[in-house]
């Protein structure tokens, strides 16, 4: 047949293989690449809309506590859907993976947690409900403020304390709010009982909207959540508990720090189900589930998301006392969710390398332009100090460090 | 014209004394209310006045609440206004706060501020803090209110004062009323804040009855939050205390006019923001200050007052140093006697202004 040859099509760098891959391994890779790009260059010669516009792929079975039945053991995914997913995910990573370089060139300061490998997890969970919806969650927030409706340039100004930061720089990284988004805690385990206020309010109010409300391994065993669970359960308030499990609390490995690991049945009387983390679709398609319950008025769900966090607890955990680095590699390597996004894809003719190496690059850039505003963006001003005290509150003096300094607080 | 409001009003006040054991809520002479009854009416009006407003709390429901402050509210607003809720505090106040957070207007009541501290991380760091934190984006309308302070015979772990550890934080307005117009002005107005505000009651004046004004009867009654208000005009001294110590400052202030001594009492009402204005313009006249609580000395309500005095206009007003009368500093103990010697006494005030004026 004609192959119109196009000389960036043919121009292959090996750009999709890890650098951990054998020669071989490339080889095949390349070759395999080639003749897929050659098909698709007659394929792209003609519209886009010769992909794949949705297929179904099979997920893994939820473990269930309490349930009949669980989620579909299949998900649909449709092109946008995935382009949409994918792009999310590498904006996450990006992002964290640039606060991690301004962590320690020291223009970030204090805490800052980061979520690079769990981007499955925001993503999906987002995907299974609505922006109507309200959510909560920890520390580990910035990729929520982002599902949330936060932008990266807001989300990045606040880690550099600037003015433009998404709380004008007051907050920092534990504490980053939208709306619906009730941050962002510094607690452990103090955002349970919160969103479960949360969802109080939604029953009362009667607006159909559900509290989606997250916490770690770690803090699963604050007893504030069990008597989060109590309350939920006997007002059968719309919340869904989401543990997301990511094996470790700070540097205490699960075993040995909780009786009972399984922390999908820790609810008791709560039903449960323990969900591939790294599996977009798996999420998506558990929160569904668990929206639904929620929705029909059923009360609280608890899901257990089996997640990895590739940095330490902090930036200033190396990650690497507790844990091995052939752990991390294995789990980046074999359970990476933009990957397994990615592969999915792409082997399902739903996408093309070259369209999702676009995306990367857009969100490379974005990234990039979001950093540069959030190192140029200028501090907040010394007058902003002693504001945002109370709210609807006429103008008030504040004692400044000495008694001779008064300085003024306005709503 | 003034002494005919005048007499207007003493016949006013002749006919309540008449009419003392009637309840008329309609009627236009003042009544006798009880502490208790004041606030009771306060959080019925505003819950009828704003669908947003409810009660939770252990006890507050069913059993028309453990000191009786909800007495038949949930009669008549339901399972979905006033909920009783388990033993358990800080889960409890966190939902609270989280309703808050997403739009109710929540009335969050500890059965004694002692139990508050189990909840305390959920008012300090959940609720005072989160508006600042998020600059501006998040407000917390909540109320927690409940008994605070030394009661009769419930030992240690029940009688303690918070009003000191709560003042102590930004993002908190703390309130202690004494009186029941104090009580019903200001739990309103506590209620319609936009902000986390801590209102400490005192289960000893829960049943004392106090006249409470025909305007105070009002439904739209409040009391500003921040404003102390002079209970007592006086020259020579200035008794500055909050709740149930104010009715010790005026009986002492009583026994020593006998003897030509004229306390002002002063009657903080908010202990955050502190009314010093107030103390201040006091002190100018009368040139000692002493304050009466019932908390603990060490860094209490008194010594910020104290402080403050020292930093500001009225400390050139001064003719002797400004002193505290405080509870002992120990844990309450049992048995009577030593209660009764725990906390102030008329006794002790009357001692402390003869000493600070040096007669």
């Amino acid at each position: 047949m004609p192959l119109p040859l196009f000389p960036e099509h043919l121009n292959f760098p090996a750009h999709n293989a890890s650098a951990n891959d054998s020669s071989i391994t490339k080889q095949i890779f390349f070759s395999t690449n080639v003749i897929r790009s050659l098909l698709r260059v007659v394929v792209s010669a003609r519209t886009y809309a010769d992909f794949t516009p949705q297929a179904t792929f099979d997920i893994k079975k939820c473990d269930l506590h309490k349930l009949e039945e669980g989620p579909p053991l299949q998900a649909m995914l449709s092109r946008e859907e995935g382009l949409q997913y994918y792009r999310t995910m590498q904006t996450m990573r990006r992002m964290e993976l640039k606060a991690d370089q301004l962590y320690k060139q020291k223009i970030i300061r204090g805490f800052c947690h980061l979520y690079d490998g769990q981007e499955a997890c925001a993503v999906g969970i987002e995907a299974g409900i609505n922006l109507s919806d309200h959510l909560i969650t920890a520390y580990r927030a910035h990729a929520y403020t982002l599902t949330r409706g936060g932008t990266v340039r807001e989300i990045m100004a606040e880690l550099t304390g600037r003015r433009g930061g998404i709380a004008k720089g007051k907050g920092g990284s534990m504490h980053m709010y939208t709306k619906n988004f009730y941050g962002g805690n510094g607690i452990v385990g103090a955002q349970v009982p919160l969103g479960a206020g949360v969802a109080l309010a939604c029953k009362y109010l009667g607006k159909n909207e559900l509290c989606v409300c997250l916490y770690g391994d770690g803090a699963a065993n604050q007893g504030q959540i069990f008597e989060t669970y109590n309350m939920a359960s006997l007002w059968k308030l719309p919340c869904i508990f989401i543990c997301e499990n990511n094996k470790y609390g700070m540097g205490t490995s699960v075993e040995r720090a909780a009786a009972s690991t399984d922390y999908y049945k820790r609810g008791d009387f709560i039903p449960g189900l323990r969900v591939d983390g790294m599996d977009i679709l798996c999420v998506r398609e558990a929160t569904k589930f668990a929206a639904e319950h929620c929705r029909s008025g059923k009360g609280p769900i608890l899901m257990e998301l089996q997640t990895y966090r590739y940095h330490g607890h902090s930036m200033s955990d190396p990650g690497v006392s507790y844990r091995t680095r052939e752990e991390i590699q294995e789990v980046r390597s074999k359970s990476d969710p933009i990957s397994m996004l990615k592969d999915r894809m792409l082997s399902n003719n739903m996408a093309s390398v070259e369209e999702l190496k676009e995306i990367d690059v857009e969100v490379r850039k974005e990234i990039e332009d979001a950093a540069q505003f959030a190192t140029t963006d200028p501090e907040p001003p010394l007058d902003d100090l002693c504001n945002h005290i109370f709210y609807n509150n006429p103008p008030m003096e504040v004692r400044g460090t000495n008694p001779w300094t008064k300085l003024k607080s306005v709503s | 014209m003034a002494s005919l409001r005048c007499f207007l009003r003493s016949g006013k006040n002749a006919v309540s004394a008449v009419l003392r054991r009637e309840f008329h809520r309609t009627s236009p002479a003042a009544v006798q209310v009880t502490v208790r009854d004041a606030l009771n009416q306060a959080m019925d009006e505003e819950l009828e006045r704003d669908e947003r407003v409810f009660l939770l709390g252990e006890e507050v429901a069913q059993y028309d609440g453990a000191y009786k402050i909800s007495r038949g509210l949930w009669k008549k607003y339901g399972d979905k206004r006033i909920i009783d809720t388990p033993i358990t505090e800080m889960g409890f106040a966190g939902i609270a706060v989280g309703a808050a957070m997403a739009g109710l207007r929540p009335i969050c009541e500890f059965m004694t501020f002692n139990f508050s501290m189990q909840a305390i991380d959920q008012v300090i760091n959940s609720a005072a803090k989160t508006y600042y934190m998020s600059a501006g984006l998040q407000p917390v309308p909540i109320v927690f209110r409940g008994p605070n302070g030394a009661s009769a015979g419930v030992a240690a772990q029940h009688s303690q004062c918070f009003a000191a550890w709560y003042s102590h934080c930004p993002g908190l307005k703390v309130v202690s009323p004494w009186s029941a117009e104090d009580a019903k002005g200001l739990l309103k107005s506590a209620i319609r804040d936009d902000n986390p505000v801590v209102f400490l009651e005192n289960e000893l004046m829960y049943g004392v009855p106090f006249e409470m004004s025909e305007e105070a009867q009002s439904k739209d009654f409040i009391i500003p939050i921040g404003k102390a208000k002079i209970e007592r005009q006086g020259n020579h001294v200035t008794l500055v205390s909050h709740s149930r110590m104010v009715s010790l400052c005026l009986d002492a202030a009583a026994v020593l006019a006998k003897e030509g001594i004229e306390c002002e009492v002063i009657n903080m009402r908010t202990i955050r923001p502190l009314d010093a204005e107030a103390i201040e313009t006091s002190i100018m006249k009368t040139n000692h200050l002493i304050t009466v609580e019932g908390g603990w000395p060490q860094f209490g309500v008194g010594a910020e007052i104290l402080g403050r005095i020292m930093e500001g206009p009225a400390f050139n007003y001064l003719d002797a140093p400004a002193v505290r009368v405080t509870g002992v500093d120990i844990p309450m103990p049992y048995a009577k006697i030593l209660e009764d010697n725990s906390i102030p006494q008329i006794k002790d005030i009357i001692f402390s202004v003869k000493k600070t004026l040096n007669v």
